[in-house]
């Protein structure tokens, strides 16, 4: 039954490799979104992952509307969302290449608890989370990752809550690859991001990407001016005490690069269904399978 | 006898699930129709808790009423369900455990005290297998043949058969031998009626239907009285092939469920009211997605968390305005197991057909309760076939192409060429967005309105696509019931009642609460005499919405929100007051 999609003669040859969509980004001139988009294609292009075995999940808010930009397949669903519906993806058709988009306040705030048991499961998801610290699309209020203080639309006397430890997060709530890149630095981030895309489990990168218009704090100035990588400090990612000793680190010194790399086999490696195939693929139903009755009897 | 309802009582924990569990399995064994239903409440350990199974040579669609004979495995069982024993009746206990004076006897009810501690005691210093001795007592008394019985209970203990399993069958055994020595004439006793039927409880059916339809993927919340689907589908995930997941909360699940449907299997999510309209959000989306999607809502008593252990049909307006915004849906309500079954098997057609979200409405009295159901009634759908069935469209492929029946071409990730992207935000018919820098320009709040009839179209194709409202009955009758769900069961089960006092009375059944079929429905409703609307809910919320949409006002009603299913004989006195009052 399964049919294979083929143009008719005389139209546009496949696409082969990921490339830019028709559709122009709608982010802000300057925005960091832009380089993340970036350094997500060209990292799918060097892996040679074929845009129609790619899925690009995300919820709502300026960077979850990453999807749209690339010619691979895309759900573009609701705010907080974006991890579950990746799942669902993955257990419906493993073969498929998933990357979950979003930002702060998608993943951190309004979906945390589907960030935490995403990597509890290790389902084989890269999440590329554009951390600008500051809620976007709806015009500047504080974030999850909002620095003590700052202020905002919603906070005008400045943040009183301590911010969330997106790196620490992911650390401690078992994901096995956990990045974190800066958009100011796209071929990093392209490395990062095409380290996740290969790692066999549950691959998170939390990629600073600054918000030009409403976050004055946090700006790329004021990152360039911290950053460090962390291959250079001698960090050694299969270590999670110094995996957790670097995700301490905020202020004047922010490290990026992987901090921690283990492997665990994936959900889709335990769940003995997905054994036999992508479910997508596999027989349905109960013909044939008559003795499922006999409980009943 | 030509029926019997039998009941049993005790504390949770007492294990009186297994002892009716038994019973409904050893009458349906010898060919009877049977209706189980457990009553038990929202704890582990204490409280009351019990069990009623009836069963008859013919159909029978609730639990009934008076019971013939009660098994009470303490004092306040007695206590409870004595003032409900039916002419005739027989209570069985122990003496050892508690007194019950002649004086504490309804008239017309007789005692049998069984030894069951003393019996039990033979085998083990396990008191819990007085409810053996207790069962076997039980067992004679409603006519299960001893073989019947033993075969029965030693089967419920599966491949874990070994001495507590022969404990138990030696323990009936007794229980039996004594009942049957000690009884005199024994005129509750049922007789067998042919080939076994198959036993099942709705949710059974439902998880069954979803196996037949094709269902690969299951994601779910413990929540009652909806839990026992996961069960099912658990326990038989690997034979079945069905991926199934508790998820970390139903707002994940019905995401979860509409990934796996997005790329390529057919998938359900699994509630009660409280974990539904946690998913209402994701029910939008995937009618805004245009995502098949199966969503069965098990409905209990609320508002909040309610009664979680108790029946009620209050969620049906929660399930019309799920999600903000217009979008097309249908909601199937089944009465029965068989109907659970079917019903399930052509929601996922629906969802198929019409790429929109379908929701089974069932509730805590279909979910929970066991019945037969003949084989014919749960007909297996043939092979089925894969989803990947789009062809390239000329290289212009239009994930939302306007079409006629709202219905466009469905590629799934992993095909060639086909690459489009589902939104959640409108969009255009390449699931390009025009929410945000398109919004408001002419051009495109034209096509905003286009996009939204192409999807709205759908809901009239539902409204003929899914079952019609029907009549049960002979088309004149001083009384026409309009019922929706479980409560159909009571009202067949009193319409014999109803028909014996000189009342005669017909069913307007509506399987499809929404969209509503309303050519057929309207005829129906205006050759009705006088309609009596029945409802487990406070407002009559399946009369509101027949007025809605067909303008017809059903101003007699009875609605009951205390939280038990209909009984028979409570439908018959409402039906009686309502004709003998006049109009």
């Amino acid at each position: 039954m399964v049919t294979s999609a083929v143009p008719a003669a005389g139209t546009t040859p496949l696409p082969v490799l990921v490339s830019k969509s028709d559709i122009k980004p709608t982010w802000c001139p300057g925005c960091g979104d832009f380089g993340v988009v970036a350094a997500l294609e060209m990292a799918l292009k060097r892996l040679k992952i074929p845009p129609h075995e790619t899925v690009l999940v995300s919820g709502i808010g300026c960077s979850s509307n990453l999807p749209h930009f690339l010619n691979t397949y895309g759900f573009h669903g609701i705010h907080g969302r974006a991890i579950p519906v990746a799942e669902g993806i993955r257990w419906a058709n493993h073969s498929l290449h998933v990357v979950v988009t979003g930002g702060d306040g998608d993943g951190f705030g309004i979906g945390a608890g589907h960030f935490v048991h995403a990597m509890r499961r290790n389902v084989k998801i890269t999440y590329v989370a554009m951390d600008n610290q500051i809620y976007g699309l709806t015009t500047g209020q504080a974030s999850p990752t909002s620095t003590m203080g700052a202020k905002t639309k919603s906070t005008p006397t400045g943040v009183i809550e301590h911010p969330i430890n997106p790196i620490g997060l992911a650390i401690a709530s078992g994901a096995t690859y956990v990045a974190r890149g800066f958009s100011g630095d796209v071929k990093q981030m392209a490395d990062l991001i095409a380290g996740a895309l290969q790692h066999n489990g549950f691959a998170f990168v939390d990629a600073f990407s600054p918000c030009v218009t409403y976050n004055k704090l946090n700006t790329f100035d004021w990152f360039r001016q911290r950053v460090y990588k962390l291959e250079s400090a001698g960090h050694d990612p299969s270590d999670i005490g110094q995996a957790f000793a670097r995700a301490q680190e905020w202020g004047d010194k922010l490290p990026t690069g992987l901090f921690y790399k283990t492997d665990r086999p994936t959900y889709e490696d335990l769940e003995e269904v997905l054994q036999a195939g992508p479910a997508a693929r596999q027989p349905a139903g109960l013909v044939g399978k008559e003795s499922v009755l006999d409980e009943f009897l | 006898m030509a029926e019997i309802v039998l009941r049993t009582g005790g504390a949770a924990g007492d294990g009186i699930a297994s002892v009716g569990d038994v019973l409904a399995k050893s009458l349906s064994r010898m060919g009877l129709h049977v209706f189980g239903m457990n009553a038990y409440q929202s704890v582990i350990r204490g409280g009351h808790v019990w069990f009623q199974a009836r069963a008859s040579a013919d159909p029978v669609h609730s639990q009934g009423d008076q019971a013939d004979v009660l098994f009470a495995l303490n004092k306040e069982t007695a206590q409870i369900h004595l003032p409900s024993m039916g002419a005739g009746s027989t209570v069985v206990y122990d003496p050892e455990k508690f007194e019950l004076t002649d004086s504490e006897l309804p008239v017309g009810t007789k005692k049998l005290a069984v030894p069951t501690l003393e019996i039990a005691r033979k085998y083990s210093s396990q008191s819990i297998l007085q409810n053996a001795a207790g069962l076997g007592a039980t067992a004679y008394l409603a006519g299960i043949p001893l073989a019947v019985l033993q075969k029965t209970l030693s089967d419920s203990f599966g491949r874990k058969k070994g001495e507590i399993a022969d404990w138990n069958v030696g323990a009936a055994g007794e229980g039996y031998a004594f009942a049957e020595k000690n009884t005199g004439a024994n005129d509750h006793a049922v007789k067998p009626a042919g080939a076994p039927k198959l036993l099942m409880t709705g949710n059974q059916a439902i998880a069954l239907g979803a196996a037949a339809a094709g269902c690969k993927f299951l994601a779910q919340y413990p929540m009652t009285p909806a839990s026992t689907i996961l069960h099912w589908l658990a326990a038989h995930s690997q034979q079945l092939g069905i991926v199934v997941k508790q998820a970390e909360d139903e707002i994940a699940v019905v995401n979860m469920a509409i990934g796996a449907s997005f790329a390529g299997v057919r998938s359900m999510c699994a509630t009660s009211g409280g974990g539904f309209s946690l998913m209402v959000e994701g029910i939008g989306m995937a009618g805004m997605t245009e995502t098949p999607l199966v969503v069965v809502e098990a409905q209990r008593a609320g508002p909040s968390t309610g009664l979680p252990t108790k029946t009620e049909q209050g969620d049906l307006n929660l399930m019309l305005g799920a999600g903000q915004g217009d979008f097309p849906r249908a909601i199937l309500a089944p009465a029965d197991a068989g109907e659970a079954f079917r019903a399930t098997v052509k929601a996922f057609q629906l969802a198929e057909d019409w790429q929109t979200p379908v929701i089974v409405a069932s509730d805590f009295h279909l979910s929970e309760s066991m019945m037969t159901v003949e084989r014919d009634e749960i007909p297996f759908p043939g092979p089925i076939p894969s989803l990947f069935t789009v062809e390239p469209n000329g290289g212009d492929y239009r994930r939302y192409a306007y079409t006629e029946s709202g219905v466009s071409p469905r590629a799934l990730p992993g095909q060639a060429g086909l690459q489009f992207k589902a939104g959640s935000d409108e969009h255009d018919e390449r699931g390009h967005l025009i929410s945000d820098v398109l919004s408001g320009v002419p051009i495109w709040v034209a096509e905003r309105e286009k996009m939204m009839d192409k999807r709205m179209r759908k809901l009239e194709g539902l409204r003929s696509a899914g079952p019609a409202p029907t009549l049960e009955g002979p088309a004149d009758a001083a009384l026409t019931f309009v019922a929706w769900g479980s409560t159909v069961g009571a009202i067949r089960d009193a319409t014999p009642l109803l028909r014996a006092k000189g009342v005669t009375t017909n069913l307007i059944r509506i399987p499809q609460v929404f969209p509503l079929a309303t050519t057929a429905l309207v005829p129906l409703l205006t050759k009705a005499t006088r309609t009596l609307l029945v409802e487990a809910n406070f407002t009559g919320q399946l009369g509101h919405l027949i007025r809605a949409e067909t303008g017809i006002a059903l101003p007699n009603r009875f609605l009951k929100y205390d939280g038990e299913p209909f009984a028979p004989m409570e439908i018959v006195q409402k039906a009686l007051e309502g004709v003998s009052h006049g109009h």
